[in-house]
């Protein structure tokens, strides 16, 4: 992405007017639009992520339904979950959202991990982990609000989707995107996706009578860089646990950031403390001291 | 376990330490702590420090980095560290069955409290008259390390499992009383290695050699001094001032 922007002509030679596009801001940040409305539950986006990210073959587990595992895994990063929802008129509905890693602009994840460059934040929105510098403390588990980074307990490291920022960096969009069939699918610019995704949820509302429908783009973790569009906005539980309200727990918010250094300084004020406490006060010895000089004024 | 079980648990492995090792007591001297005392305080302190570089390392790794290459790296640091925890507390627990009677909250220790001022500053140049084996400065400190040991493992253990086994919530939460407990043992480890080197010297023999100066015994410890050699301190301590102002050495 930085290349391309250092790419942007500035001068032509020969060219009389303005180098075209010039001044011309590509918006630089990447979002994935997940449409559940129109997912058909074919998984062919998890067997394009599995291709791609050459994610080694496990068993799975069979729970009655047409889920293909319970949960993520740390080599099966993209999983459609299937629900049955049974609406209050007695109709049901069969659910199917993609689940995956949600990009938050404001990551748990991030804020929970002690290892320096274990995880990064790019300036597209992606968030990756680093496994070389994983030290395997499993803390960002329980600072992601979507239960998506897996231990694996071989390595010793957690994994996820990556957004394939393998493929993003090299101007591709992620490999789930391109296996897509129905088009629920779509990657671009957060504007671009959250444009598409509101005129989607308004069309569902005005023309298909979903009334609740509407964009899941969670704002107290400060937007996500995948966002869904759902039949029903308001209850996102229902999709297999999408919450409604994703928060990151304040150990990892102002007990990391403001207290953790504060008291970390005060132990080694304390130190400190010890060391002006004797030097100035000395030291008690056992007594009797022997007796003090005459001419000692102090 | 019944408290017999317990003292005979103590006393054999006393006995056996005596035998393996020795304890030399010169004259004017009086034993401090025996061969089981010292080997569990050292294994203690050995546990506690690799625990504490290896838990510094994650705690504050932007000021704490430093730590973890001794150890092998991040990743290793981090599978060492619950390892080096649970040993920690195993020698601790050690010392609890072996020092609980003596650790015992007695009325003299509260008003040992309650002179802690005079006594820090040095004012009070000799404990108060009723300070038995330990102060009651060492009394707070070990049942802290009792009470911070508990959290340790209760918290240790959710955050070993993880979030998988017992919920993010229980995680973000024994992350932080993990850390406070650590911070407050921290506090008080650094106030007893002062303690027993520079803050009160003749002190640290009594953890390596195991014998301590009858003038340290009688100055810090004067109840103890009076229950080990029937003599009372103030006046044992009198009468080496005379020989001392008399030239003599005591």
């Amino acid at each position: 992405m930085a290349d391309r922007k250092a790419l942007q002509a500035e001068m032509i030679s020969g060219h009389t007017t303005p180098s075209p596009g010039l001044g011309m801001q590509r918006d630089l940040e990447v979002c994935k639009l997940v449409d559940t409305t129109t997912c058909i539950g074919c998984k062919a986006c998890e067997v394009a992520c599995a291709e791609w990210n050459d994610l080694p073959f496990s068993l799975t587990t069979f729970d009655n339904t047409y889920q293909t595992m319970p949960e993520t895994r740390w080599n099966f990063w993209n999983l459609i979950k299937f629900n049955e929802h049974q609406n209050p008129d007695g109709t049901i509905q069969w659910l199917m959202r993609k689940d995956q890693c949600m990009h938050c602009a404001d990551p748990g994840c991030l804020a929970a991990c002690p290892a320096d460059g274990a995880i990064v934040k790019y300036a597209n929105g992606i968030v990756d982990f680093n496994q070389e510098n994983c030290i395997g403390c499993e803390f960002c588990v329980s600072g992601c609000p979507f239960n998506i980074p897996r231990f694996n307990p071989a390595t010793k490291r957690v994994y996820k989707c990556t957004l394939c920022s393998d493929r993003v960096g090299d101007g591709l969009e992620p490999a789930c995107i391109k296996a897509c069939p129905t088009g629920c699918l779509k990657f671009g610019s957060k504007d671009d996706m959250k444009f598409i995704a509101e005129e989607r949820a308004k069309q569902l509302r005005d023309n298909f009578g979903w009334q609740n429908a509407g964009v899941y783009d969670p704002q107290s973790v400060g937007g996500t860089h995948v966002i869904y569009v759902l039949h029903d906005a308001t209850d996102p539980e229902r999709y297999g646990n999408l919450p409604k309200n994703p928060t990151i727990p304040w150990s990892y918010t102002w007990w990391k950031w403001l207290f953790k250094p504060v008291l970390g300084t005060f132990a080694l004020l304390g130190g400190l403390g010890i060391l002006f406490h004797h030097v100035t006060n000395g030291p008690r010895v056992p007594q009797p001291e022997p007796p003090k000089r005459e001419e000692n004024h102090v | 376990m019944s408290s017999r079980a317990i003292e005979h648990f103590d006393d054999k492995a006393r006995a056996t330490l005596e035998h393996a090792g020795r304890t030399t007591i010169y004259r004017g001297e009086i034993l401090r702590h025996p061969v089981y005392d010292r080997v569990l305080h050292w294994s203690i302190a050995l546990f506690f420090f690799l625990a504490l570089f290896t838990g510094f390392g994650i705690y504050l790794p932007w000021l704490f980095r430093w730590f973890t290459p001794i150890f092998g790296g991040g990743q290793l640091s981090r599978i060492l560290h619950p390892y080096f925890g649970v040993a920690f507390v195993f020698f601790f627990s050690l010392q609890v069955l072996n020092w609980f009677q003596p650790m015992l909250w007695a009325p003299g220790d509260t008003r040992w409290m309650r002179n802690i001022k005079a006594i820090a500053s040095g004012e009070e140049k000799v404990d108060p008259p009723e300070t038995g084996f330990f102060n009651a400065g060492q009394k707070v400190m070990f049942w802290e390390i009792v009470a911070g040991c508990i959290v340790y493992i209760i918290t240790g253990t959710i955050l070993w499992a993880g979030a998988k086994t017992f919920g993010r919530i229980a995680v973000a939460t024994s992350y932080v009383l993990h850390d406070i407990s650590a911070l407050i043992m921290l506090g008080g480890i650094f106030i007893h290695i002062y303690q027993s080197t520079f803050g009160e010297p003749g002190t640290f023999q009594a953890m390596v050699r195991g014998a301590v100066s009858e003038a340290w015994a009688w100055t810090f410890h004067p109840a103890w001094y009076k229950q080990v050699t029937g003599r009372d301190p103030v006046q044992a301590c009198e009468e080496a001032r005379r020989q001392m102002a008399g030239g003599k050495i005591p």
